[in-house]
């Protein structure tokens, strides 16, 4: 592939993908294979008394059952803290907890196996109200208690006043990641007590290092590879079926596949954190922010995993794109025995976007004002301070997105709707109403709606973390033209990132032929594809290799051939600064093979500190703005998304069509939480753990999106791109709901928006 | 698990009296489901797919005579026209992939509440006929269903065909779902004029254990339209009347609260759609005269 | 299946179409995202009907004409659809493509020069997680041109 940054090239793994031959991880096979399955809890909480699994073991075509004692080294595990069982041991903390495993010869052996297993269990009243997590009559879930994390930030004058005065109280429901390819991999033992992993994850490295603990073994001894990765959106941080198919395989000595169905993987990864959040923002008659006090309450779950970041995230950005003197935010992160909550795409921004836009557009009420007016008085700019202290470097476009998705045109109105007589007079495009087919209204009742809402987060991992990323670029000549050949652990998750390291690797070192190697833990981490950072790390990654090759290219070129200054590599060739062939580089290179690997490290960033919140605690800022127009039955409470308008700042897009793509699937998935995506939860226990009641977005319910892609630059980062992925994800949804409460009139404080909350029945 | 596939009529049904437990499937869009998740084992399994006759249909004095094993994609294109309600109701089914699966028959031996094709039958006052090597019954539709997932079938019964008038009139059906398209009913409503008999049937469904009828809504809405002599001289009906209607409606139903909705958010939502349908059906009827 | 006589061995009772196709005849391109019908992620011809091959019981496709997506590119050239999809960027993590590749093929077939509102209602039971569904829409109306007799 020859395309270089800015260009649009097909993508790399595009063919097998739409001929049905890429091979996912839940399409992978092995000779001998067996089969694993999971034995879960029934109860979020509860003792186990006992477990026993003789008659799990004596069914025929069952080759081993595990529990907690077969775990050889670590037996907890967690991203941040390690506080999740590998295996239940003496008590499980939330419904569908891994409790046994069980590896037969096939699917259905196993599944009939794992309900052999029979777990004696002591039923605990479950803890499922976040806010009694916070009380000392609460069950202590942790032994280090059950707030997971509390962040305090003081920011200006904690007694400010103001002439307008706002408060709203808003709650966020649990969404899921739903990625299509469910969790599955394929373990594979070597014949030196190693094991092979071929895992649909996020990030190998970070899989590589639990697996390493849990298995007692050396990192040398679990390798990784990354099958084909069927969507995560945050799905895939932590750990799912990994440790327990590398258990079942180390002891059967077997290839050992696991794949969830998909109520299981409803239970098999983290969702986002349902929230709860308090709201006070004071202003100027002229509409300047004075302050903004926020209580924010995220529920966790039973288990850690990612949420002292995404807590991190609902505090520092709880203001929202705006300047703000004073701010006095509490936010907590607590356990409870509810589904155990951590990334998802947006990460801590989504849920408190809701909730400032929400305010932003009652504090415009309040004032008489045009909420985008009221936003751009407000917005932040280059220079501006977070409500962290941190000064917002690099472009911070917020009042320009505003004004772009303003200006757009509006969508034609609604339709007349001929209430004539006759077959003939009914006739309306139902597709075009809210309810759709369903038939439900012929324009009865149908209101039209507009909302505006901007949004924004961090870009990287953030406080102090050890981001970086690794890269080996590889130059030879194949066949009398050159190849460059490269290799990282960043994860193809569906996002591009195969091409877009094609497309840095054609372009800094000219050459036509790049092949990106699979990923897998031979080289060094490439860290998450998460936090819409893998562009950007792994991006300057290999884009530091390559430099680094062709620097020595250059070098070589200058000993054999002479020297030119301004030389560069260009059309498989060193090319002079007028632009003349010098030599190429199948004739340079000859047998000779240049490789270099590098890790890329953005600048460092720092934790917040403990009393204040205030630190430099992030690299990058990525900024989209939304307006949606919604038709509302405001009878029957249903809801039609008749478009979208954003406007993004992606820095440098690298590739355009994949950037759109992210803009596009990104506000499908906001669109998703605004008006039907939740997972509920009763007692503890998922009520809708299936795609007949978790509802996804279909494309009846998913409208055009017309984009501004602003590429604004930022001096910091390769070829001044920006993190794409999250933004799209994080106001589009807020936008919705604003335009619901344009359409109805109602406050709507909760999302997803259900029909009785239109309706108020 | 066994797996038998007979080839006519009369084997299946001799082979449903051997094997009484026995989970019949056609297009397998309830049935796989549990089957997929591992919610039912059943020694074995008859497959209806087979057999030719269940996928025909053709008047039966008077009667349409629809085959259980027609999909709703086949009852919208082939007779839309004759029953309208069942088409439209046909339509929200699932997906394309579904409609091409699924059948009416299925729809019945699954006996959802919230099954979208109940309501127009019921609306329609269809009748099932069910067969057994004992012999062959009918049962009008709203005797069919006793209970969530639980109809009168005999554990020797198979579905062979439901009977249905050709519309006599206008139909309407109407149905809640929180997205555009897939979706299972929150509640739903069909309705059914017979200008000949001065008659509306009704059918809800997703609001009660059973799919349900509303009998005091059609007596009361019969009642204005023949108070006024309105099939003769068809006129808009009162605000209040459709009001009442709709509100007489929502009382037949038995809602519960679930993962889908809750009971009063379907009490109100079938009056809003009986409402309207109602208003469609009669303007319809009005232009037609 | 695609067009030649295969037989699977060994198959249990309870498995439907898509365990045949991807564990008995080495055709895992339909795909295992729900098996319940409601992502159309499995979508295969069943004498030429569009199913989703997760609610076909394995013996009902006994003595059937089933047509997967492994069926659409003839002697590795790429179906006009499947180059569409390629060209419009309506290919992210691809889970979804193989389904969404069968139902558009379906859908051409039936209605070559589709409306919006035709495509969307065709693809109503296809999900997909990662696109928001603009690129598929110009996928199919790119591969409708291009297939105009």
């Amino acid at each position: 592939m020859s395309a270089r940054i800015g260009d649009s090239p097909r993508r790399a793994d595009g063919p097998p993908k739409v001929r049905g031959d890429f091979a996912y991880s839940s399409d992978l096979k092995a000779g001998g294979m067996l089969w694993g399955a999971t034995v879960r809890s029934p109860h979020p909480y509860a003792r186990i008394l006992a477990i026993d699994t003789t008659e799990a073991r004596a069914l025929p075509g069952v080759l081993a059952v595990l529990t907690h004692l077969d775990v050889p080294g670590r037996k907890l595990y967690g991203l941040e803290i390690q506080d999740q069982p590998v295996l239940a041991m003496d008590v499980v903390r939330c419904w569908g907890e891994a409790v046994a495993l069980v590896a037969a010869d096939h699917p259905e052996h196993a599944r009939r196996a794992a309900q052999l297993v029979r777990v004696t269990y002591e039923v605990l009243e479950p803890l499922t109200d976040p806010e009694r997590a916070l009380t000392d009559d609460a069950p202590r879930l942790h032994p280090g208690g059950n707030i997971t994390r509390y962040v305090k930030i003081r920011h200006g004058d904690q007694k400010a006043r103001a002439d307008v005065v706002v408060n709203g109280e808003y709650e966020i429901g649990m969404q899921d990641q739903a990625p299509l390819g469910p969790e599955s991999g394929l373990a594979i033992p070597d014949s030196a007590g190693g094991v092979d992993l071929h895992v649909a994850t996020q990030w190998l490295h970070v899989d590589r290092d639990q697996l390493a603990g849990i298995l007692s073994l050396p990192p040398d001894k679990v390798r990784l590879r990354l099958a084909g990765v069927g969507g995560a959106f945050g799905a895939r941080e932590d750990l799912s079926m990994q440790a327990h198919a590398c258990l079942l395989a180390l002891r059967t000595g077997r290839p050992v596949k696991m794949s969830y169905s998909r109520p299981e993987s409803f239970v098999g990864h983290v969702h986002r954190h349902p929230g709860k959040l308090i709201y006070e923002h004071g202003a100027t008659r002229e509409g300047k922010l004075v302050y903004v006090k926020a209580r924010v309450l995220l529920d966790g779950g039973a288990y850690a995993s990612s949420s002292t970041a995404v807590i991190a995230n609902a505090c520092c950005f709880a203001v929202g794109p705006y300047e703000c003197p004073n701010a006095t935010v509490d936010g907590w992160v607590v356990y409870t025995n509810n589904p155990p909550c951590g990334a998802m795409r947006g990460f801590g921004s989504v849920q408190n976007c809701y909730a400032h836009e929400a305010q932003m557009d009652k504090l415009a009420a309040a004032l008489g004002m045009d909420p985008v007016e009221l936003r751009k008085r407000n917005a932040m700019k280059t220079g501006s301070r977070l409500i962290t202290g941190q000064v917002v470097e690099g472009s911070a476009p917020v009042a320009e997105l505003l004004d772009r998705i303003k200006k757009m045109p509006l969508p034609s109105p609604l339709p007349p709707q001929g209430a004539g007589l006759g077959r003939g007079a009914r006739k309306v495009d139902l597709t075009q109403l809210p309810g759709g087919v369903s038939n439900t209204t012929h324009g009865e009742g149908v209101v039209r709606g507009v909302g505006y809402a901007v949004g924004f987060k961090n870009v990287g991992y953030s406080e102090g973390f050890d981001d970086y990323s690794t890269a080996r670029v590889r130059l030879s000549v194949v066949n009398g033209r050159p190849r460059a050949e490269v290799h990282t652990a960043a994860a193809e998750v569906g996002q591009g990132l195969v091409t877009v390291q094609a497309q840095i690797a054609a372009t800094e070192l000219g050459v036509s032929d790049v092949v990106v190697l699979d990923a897998d833990t031979q080289v060094g981490s490439a860290g998450s594809s998460s936090a819409s950072r893998q562009t950007y790390v792994t991006g300057g990654a290999v884009k530091a290799a390559c430099e680094a090759v062709r620097e020595r290219v250059l070098a070589l070129a200058q000993s054999e051939i002479g020297g030119s200054t301004g030389a560069r590599l260009e059309s498989d060739a060193v090319v002079s600064s007028r632009g003349e062939v010098m030599v190429t580089l199948g004739t340079l290179l000859g047998d000779a093979v240049i490789e270099e690997t590098r890790e890329f490290r953005p600048r460092r960033t720092h934790r917040l500190d403990s009393e204040t919140g205030q630190a430099d605690a992030h690299l990058q800022y990525a900024f989209a703005a939304h307006r949606a127009v919604v038709d509302v039955d405001i009878e029957l409470g249903l809801v039609r998304v008749v478009e979208l308008a954003t406007a993004q700042d992606v820095g440098k897009a690298i590739n355009p069509q994949a950037v759109e793509g992210q803009l596009e699937g990104g506000a499908a998935q906001g669109l998703g939480l605004a008006v039907m995506e939740e997972i509920q939860v009763k007692d503890g226990v998922i009520r809708n753990a299936s795609f007949t009641d978790y509802l996804l977005p279909t494309i009846l319910d998913m409208p055009p999106v017309r984009m501004d892609i602003l590429e604004l630059g930022d001096p910091h980062s390769p070829y001044g791109l920006k993190g794409v992925g999250e933004p799209p994800t994080i106001s589009s949804g807020p936008a919705i709901v604003a335009a619901i409460r344009a359409a109805t009139g109602r406050p709507i404080t909760r999302v997803p928006v259900r029909p009785h909350d239109i309706v108020d029945t | 698990m066994d797996f038998l596939q007979p080839a006519t009529w009369t084997e299946a049904l001799a082979m449903k009296a051997a094997h009484p437990d026995a989970l019949p499937i056609a297009g397998g869009t309830d049935v796989m489901v549990e089957i997929n998740f591992d919610r039912q084992r059943p020694p074995a399994f008859l497959d209806l797919t087979r057999i030719a006759e269940l996928s025909g249909w053709g008047l039966d004095d008077g009667m349409l005579r629809v085959g259980a094993g027609v999909t709703y994609a086949r009852l919208i294109g082939e007779l839309g026209d004759r029953l309208p309600g069942l088409a439209m109701a046909s339509r929200t089914v699932g997906s394309p992939q579904i409609r091409n699966r699924g059948t009416v028959g299925g729809n019945l031996g699954s006996a959802s509440p919230a099954g979208d094709a109940h309501p127009p039958l019921l609306a329609s006052r269809a009748i099932v006929e069910l067969a057994s090597t004992a012999g062959t019954r009918r049962l009008p539709a709203h005797e069919f269903f006793l209970g969530p997932k639980r109809n009168a079938m005999r554990k020797d019964e198979l579905i062979r065909a439901f009977l249905v008038e050709p519309a006599q009139g206008p139909q309407q059906f109407s149905k809640v779902g929180t997205r555009n398209a897939m979706v299972i009913a929150v509640c739903s409503f069909a309705l059914a004029l017979e200008p000949e008999r001065r008659r509306v049937g009704t059918g809800i469904g997703s609001a009660a254990p059973t799919p349900v009828t509303a009998p005091e809504a059609e007596r009361f809405i019969e009642g204005v339209l023949g108070e006024h002599d309105m099939w003769q001289k068809p006129a808009p009906v009162a605000e209040s009347a459709l009001v009442r209607f709709g509100e007489l409606v929502a009382a037949a139903a038995r809602p519960i609260d679930d993962v889908r909705g809750t009971a009063a958010y379907r009490r109100h939502a079938l009056a809003v759609m009986a409402r309207r349908s109602f208003v469609w059906a009669w303007n319809e009827y009005r232009g037609a005269v | 299946m695609n067009g030649r006589p295969r037989v699977a061995e060994d198959v249990w009772e309870g498995t439907n179409l898509l365990g045949v196709l991807r564990e008995h005849m080495d055709l895992p391109g339909s795909k295992n995202a729900c098996e319940q019908g409601e992502c159309g992620s499995c979508s295969v011809y069943l004498d030429g009907r569009l199913v989703c091959a997760c609610l076909v019981l394995a013996g009902q496709a006994q003595g059937r004409d089933i047509r997967t997506v492994e069926g659409l590119a003839s002697a590795g050239v790429l179906h006009p659809v499947q180059e569409a999809f390629l060209e419009a960027g309506a290919v992210q993590c691809g889970f979804c493509t193989p389904g969404l590749v069968v139902a558009t093929h379906d859908l051409l077939t039936r209605t070559p020069q589709p409306t919006t509102m035709e495509i969307r209602e065709a693809l109503a039971g296809n999900i997909c997680r990662c696109t928001g569904y603009a690129k598929i829409i110009d996928a199919v109306h790119l591969a409708a041109s291009r297939m105009r007799p």
